[in-house]
């Protein structure tokens, strides 16, 4: 039979050793202190799931997603008296969504391809976020270079392997317009994205994670016309790597530094999900417009 | 002639809003005949296939030589009308409400002598006449003397407005602005004298040609609306729905496909997203407060008008799921008609054929013209009738449904 051996007047040798620098015992236990004291932020990158909140659409002949829609089932009435719920449908790319590879064409064949198959340690990478708002600003149609993200690199460093890169256009500041924020006109829609030597740079040079923005789509509104279609689609999937939309609040992000968590529903064979992307940002107070 | 209708004053909120009565509505079944002819604007009367005559009130056999053998026909409805009386007492509280209340003795050509309410244009007997079948607010066949010949302001007339739904000096929710025939229709209610014309737009990044010429219009408020987001219709039924005289429910999802020449569900669902549970969004938030009001003055709630379709009589393979959703929507179009008939507020249900639209693109003419439709809307609202077949395809369809519907599916899928 156990007896508190150890009871006896040495309590004070079980408390957690501390080094001289006051550091946790591990890095998960400095996780939980940073987010505890406030030294690590936590910053939320997804738009509210709403009715109104902007869709994708294609041409009306194409099958189309579901908007996001809500059912009442009951409101502590007839229907349900103590209880409140609701039914809602939506397409797996609505709101701010994943796309896994099997979502294009040229990921369709690859392991491991879909949102239930992905490992999971995929869906927590380190973030740089090369701010384009500016730029965004000016051109809507403007498209990320690879030459823009190496003079990003000569400023922050070389973007490692396994990161999210997050294009920063402050698109998500026109999401109370949806007209603004859908920036359609005759000829299509017209917001920023990245061009095709940008994407196989990040892919093929930088071996990232997967490549984040705040408009609908990852790849830009005119990229039905570059070479090939779609490029962002085409070459982040092909390679099996991931693409975050409709996300916000980038400008709370700093170019590195933080670390994005972003888990999509494990859905059998599915293409992409909605989801609730977050950033941990290090340091106490919030850190806006940086470039 | 008639004074011509002026507009109301505003009302006075501090006054209880008068609830809605309706005439007597206890009919026969034989006299249903009349219903269904005055439901498209016929006045129809038995006529003996054996002997000829013609016979009112309608019954089982022929007053002349009991043979039972008898067909509803159409009538011109002159006739002349042989004496009048005004009524000033009823114990029925629609008329008690509405007396002084002319009625009159009518000789139609034809031979049946009737009683008819009577237009205020109408000269004292001996006069010439002609006789509608109108529905009344009960939803109910009621004949209605007018004169032979038009008179100035002949619609404005007190007691014929209370078979009508002219949109003259109401206030009308158009539900999708964004289509051709939603803007023929707005211009088209617009020039009928409606004060108001709200226009529903769903997906506001989706402009589309003459939508901002129509926004400029000064009768016209826009207002966003997609009757396939609950809490959206909820809102905008919160926000207007007690002042929507007239609802035209034009928002329509169409697309060509049959069953086996499109895989999956999507694209019938979206159809019945739109076409049924739109409606059924639509009857419940808006419905409501649109029956409080049907007696509300003289720009009361009025009408209901759906855009339905003559496919929703039989399918029509080619566009098959866009059939099914329509008599989806044509049957709980019936159930809305029961719901709305205590209030006065007429169901108007429209059966066009093909729409001349992209949708349409590979049919063959003829094809309805937006604005025509937009008229057939404001005449039918103008003179009350509950079912429209507008055009020449749906009037071939409507014909051959009704002398053999079997024969028309074997017709419509070959």
């Amino acid at each position: 039979m156990s007896t508190p051996r150890r009871a006896k007047g040495r309590a004070g040798a079980r408390a957690p050793r501390r080094n001289p620098a006051n550091r946790p015992a591990s890095p998960l236990a400095g996780l939980a202190q940073g987010l505890a004291a406030g030294t690590i932020r936590v910053v939320d990158l997804t738009a509210t799931l709403s009715p109104e909140f902007p869709h994708i659409s294609l041409p009306p002949e194409f099958g189309q997603a579901w908007p996001f829609r809500i059912e009442e089932v009951s409101h502590y009435d007839e229907r349900g008296p103590a209880w409140y719920w609701n039914n809602f449908s939506c397409g797996e790319h609505t709101g701010t969504h994943f796309d896994a590879p099997v979502h294009w064409v040229s990921g369709k064949d690859l392991p491991h391809n879909a949102v239930d198959t992905i490992p999971p340690e995929r869906f927590i990478g380190p973030a740089c976020v090369v701010d384009c708002s500016p730029e965004a600003a000016r051109d809507p149609d403007f498209l990320l270079t690879k030459r823009f993200l190496l003079e990003w690199e000569k400023r922050h460093g070389r973007i490692p392997a396994r990161a999210w890169v997050l294009m920063r256009t402050d698109w998500s500041k026109r999401s109370d317009d949806p007209a603004a924020y859908q920036n359609y006109d005759e000829t299509g829609q017209h917001t920023p994205g990245p061009d095709t030597d940008a994407v196989r740079f990040l892919v093929e040079e930088r071996d990232i994670l997967g490549f984040g923005t705040e408009s609908i789509g990852t790849d830009a509104g005119q990229a039905v016309h570059l070479r090939p279609p779609y490029p962002c689609h085409y070459f982040m999937h092909g390679a099996g790597r991931y693409g975050l939309q409709c996300l916000t609040r980038l400008d709370r992000l700093p170019p590195t530094g933080a670390v994005v968590i972003a888990a999509p529903l494990k859905i059998r064979n599915g293409s992409g999900s909605p989801l609730r992307v977050l950033a941990l940002v290090p340091g106490a107070k919030p850190r806006e417009n940086l470039r | 002639m008639s004074a011509p209708l002026q507009r109301p004053k505003r009302k006075n909120p501090i006054l209880r809003t008068r609830l809605p009565t309706a005439p007597p509505a206890a009919r026969s079944r034989m006299a249903h005949g009349l219903t269904a002819g005055a439901a498209r604007g016929e006045l129809e009367l038995q006529v003996c296939r054996d002997c000829g005559a013609t016979q009112y009130p309608p019954r089982e056999a022929c007053h002349a030589c009991l043979s039972d053998r008898l067909a509803w026909r159409a009538q011109d409805g002159r006739g002349e009308l042989v004496s009048e009386t005004t009524l000033h007492l009823s114990y029925e509280l629609f008329f008690r409400e509405r007396v002084p209340w002319r009625l009159g003795m009518v000789r139609l050509d034809a031979g049946p002598i009737v009683i008819a309410h009577l237009h205020g244009d109408c000269a004292p007997p001996p006069a010439r006449v002609k006789v509608r079948a109108c529905l009344d607010k009960s939803g109910e066949a009621a004949l209605f003397a007018v004169p032979e010949k038009e008179t100035p302001n002949m619609a404005d007339d007190r007691q014929l407005r209370e078979m009508t739904c002219d949109p003259k000096f109401r206030k009308v929710l158009v539900t999708d602005g964004k289509t051709a025939l939603g803007q023929a229709l707005v211009r088209a209610l617009v020039a009928a004298g409606a004060d108001l014309v709200w226009v529903g737009h769903a997906e506001p990044w989706k402009k589309f040609a003459g939508f901002d010429e129509l926004a400029a219009l000064p009768q016209v408020t826009l207002v966003p609306l997609d009757v396939t987001d609950s809490r959206n219709v909820r809102e905008v039924a919160a926000e207007i729905g007690g002042r929507v005289d007239i609802l035209v429910n034009n928002a329509e999802h169409h697309r060509a496909h049959g069953i086996g020449d499109r895989q999956g569900v999507e694209t019938a669902r979206a159809e019945m997203d739109v076409n049924y549970f739109g409606l059924l969004r639509l009857a419940q938030e808006f419905g409501p407060a649109m029956r409080a009001r049907g007696a509300d003055g003289q720009s009361s709630a009025v009408a209901w008008v759906n855009l339905l379709s003559i496919y929703a009589l039989t399918n029509f393979p080619p566009h098959g799921t866009f059939s099914a959703s329509k008599a989806a929507a044509h049957s709980l179009a019936q159930c809305l008609r029961a719901e709305m008939r205590g209030s006065g507020i007429r169901v108007v249900n429209l059966y066009p054929g093909p729409i001349d639209d992209e949708w349409n693109q590979l049919l063959l003419p003829p094809k309805l013209a937006p604005a025509a439709l937009a008229q057939a809307v404001v005449k039918a609202l103008q003179s009350g009738v509950e079912d429209v077949y507008p055009g020449d395809v749906a009037q071939e369809w409507l014909a051959r449904w009704r002398d053999n519907p079997k024969a028309l599916e074997r017709e419509v899928s070959s």
